[in-house]
């Protein structure tokens, strides 16, 4: 249990950091595609009789790497569906071809947190401690192009590589996230609790840290519930994320003097790059 | 098990069965594929086929005609990333995120409940993977009827719909009302795709929906010619995967075969890089073309 809520909230704050800025770039598909991707690896890793992780990190990254590349050629949805399709092919070729028994498939689709086991919890958090440092070094770049593109063209930053640099970080989060909730609900927090933080603040360092708090409450109520009703995690971890943007927005609206649809405008920061 | 070895392979009903779905399936995610590649919904398109499939495994549970549960969340599903917000391009990839969360938590919790409630194993891998092999030739009437419904729906806003697909402003400019005509189309494809996904699986609803339109805009520009070229290609991938599929049985030692998705896919991706190889080829054979004249007068 003590593992389940180490695992869950490192998982949960890196999810909220990282969601953060998927929903300020709009690349919530990549979100969905790169976990998928993950998903594959360790169906893969099983065959050849490797350590899952490897698997769910090389095949996460291959994702990242095929969409940020097929991007500049394709539309970006169009190249992330053939992507996230390719790689989930993969994964059912990989179980036709292995002995896995349908827990353990179910287990990487909707996650397994309270079988996570201590030793796998210092990877967890080294990859966790990676994302993060990434995360902080592209800090300010990442939030100029996400909101004005174009400034941060004219400022000079290498967008294309930017992307591809965010995209390996989604990569690197979505392997670490899949073991613990499962490749399938990793989506979820990435998206409802920062498109919920989003709503209530325009200020980019209170909506980042809005998002963690959201993302934390989901987790731990969702584990909490889990392990009372004994559903299954991905169950409450899906629909609780909905939920808070749901009841989220649904305050905004009510509360707002200024009808703005309930979305804000996140405001240019300091643009001092 | 008997009729894996049997001689002929049109003999086999599975296959015949896998055959003539498969293609009806193809021919309509084309279709509809190529107006969803246009208008940038492939996020969407994807998406949809998770919650048809939440619903087809609450369908199980509830003990309703599956098509009804795939293709009625299909519908909600879409019904609710419009009142979410898919107007603007942003908002539309948190709608279609915040939809695709719920639905993949509920599927969870219907899995476990069938699991729960049923012995049988290779529920979840078969909801979620499909597999043309298993599904019932009963189905095909149904199916024939709704793709055909969805196919003639199309038709009849095909002029609206790829004008606002192109041009929104302009659309409404013109007195389109381009909200209805999106509200419409997104209606449709949730229709298409809750079908093919109860078809072929969700992995192959994707694939069909969005490799061969996407490989065929990149070579047609015309509505007629790329929707037609569409259909080909996914028709094509559909029947050589079916066989590939059916004849990979015997490939193994351990006689077990590898799935159609897998295979499906490999050839749209190979149609995709084709096409693209064949833009650029042309692309650059075009050039060098007119630049040869232009050498040639400055000699004389």
């Amino acid at each position: 249990m003590t593992n389940a809520w180490i695992s869950g909230t490192i998982v949960a704050i890196l999810a909220a950091a990282v969601g953060f800025f998927v929903v300020l770039r709009g690349s919530a598909f990549a979100a969905h595609a790169i976990p998928n991707g993950a998903f594959a690896g360790a169906a893969g890793a099983n065959l050849v009789g490797v350590n899952p992780l490897v698997g769910l990190v090389v095949f996460a990254l291959a994702a990242a790497f095929g969409i940020g590349v097929t991007s500049r050629r394709t539309r970006s949805d169009v190249a992330t569906a053939l992507a996230l399709v390719l790689m989930l092919a993969l994964g059912a070729a990989f179980l036709a071809t292995s002995n896995d028994y349908e827990p353990a498939v179910n287990a990487l689709l909707f996650g397994e947190i309270l079988g996570v086991s201590s030793n796998e919890i210092l990877p967890v958090a080294l990859l966790a401690a990676l994302c993060v440092m990434g995360l902080l070094v592209l800090y300010r770049p990442l939030l100029l192009s996400s909101i004005a593109p174009d400034l941060s063209v004219a400022k000079g930053v290498n967008v294309a590589l930017l992307d591809v640099a965010f995209l390996v970080i989604v990569a690197l989060s979505s392997a670490l996230a899949v073991p613990v909730v499962g490749a399938l609900l990793t989506f979820s927090l990435t998206i409802g609790p920062p498109a919920a933080a989003r709503l209530v603040s325009s200020r980019p360092h209170r909506a980042l840290a809005l998002s963690v708090v959201f993302s934390l409450a989901t987790l731990w109520a969702a584990i909490a519930c889990s392990y009372w009703t004994n559903f299954p995690i991905g169950f409450f971890v899906g629909t609780m994320s909905a939920l808070v943007y749901v009841v989220v927005r649904v305050v905004v609206a009510l509360t707002s003097s200024v009808r703005t649809h309930g979305r804000v405008d996140i405001a240019v920061p300091n643009l001092t790059l | 098990m008997r009729w894996l070895f049997e001689p002929g392979l049109f003999a086999n009903g599975s296959v015949r069965t896998a055959l003539v779905l498969g293609a009806l399936v193809a021919v309509v995610s084309a279709v509809v594929g190529i107006f969803t590649v246009l208008r940038g919904q492939s996020f969407a398109g994807h998406a949809l086929t998770d919650v048809a499939t939440a619903g087809g495994a609450a369908a199980s549970l509830a003990v309703v005609s599956p098509l009804f549960g795939f293709i009625g969340a299909g519908v909600l599903g879409a019904g609710a990333m419009d009142a979410i917000g898919v107007q603007r391009v942003k908002d539309r990839d948190v709608a279609t995120g915040v939809v695709l969360g719920a639905a993949t938590g509920l599927s969870a919790l219907f899995l476990y409940l069938i699991t729960l409630s049923t012995s049988t194993t290779g529920s979840t891998q078969s909801i979620l993977f499909g597999s043309v092999f298993s599904v019932e030739p009963s189905t095909l009437p149904d199916a024939a009827v709704l793709g055909l419904l969805v196919l003639a729906g199309l038709t009849f806003i095909r002029r609206p719909l790829l004008m606002s697909s192109i041009s929104p402003e302009l659309a409404g400019a013109r007195g389109i009302r381009v909200r209805w005509v999106g509200l419409g189309f997104m209606v449709m494809l949730a229709v298409a795709v809750g079908l093919s996904a109860i078809v072929i699986g969700s992995i192959l609803s994707t694939a069909l929906l969005i490799g061969p339109p996407a490989s065929t805009l990149k070579v047609a520009s015309r509505l007629s010619r790329a929707v037609a070229l569409a259909g080909v290609l996914g028709v094509f991938a559909t029947w050589l995967g079916v066989i590939l599929a059916y004849d990979s049985y015997y490939w193994f030692a351990s006689r077990r075969g590898l799935p159609v998705s897998f295979f499906v896919v490999v050839l749209v991706m190979l149609e995709f890089v084709i096409a693209s190889a064949y833009t650029r080829w042309r692309r650059v054979h075009v050039a060098t073309l007119r630049r040869a004249p232009r050498e040639e007068d400055g000699r004389s």
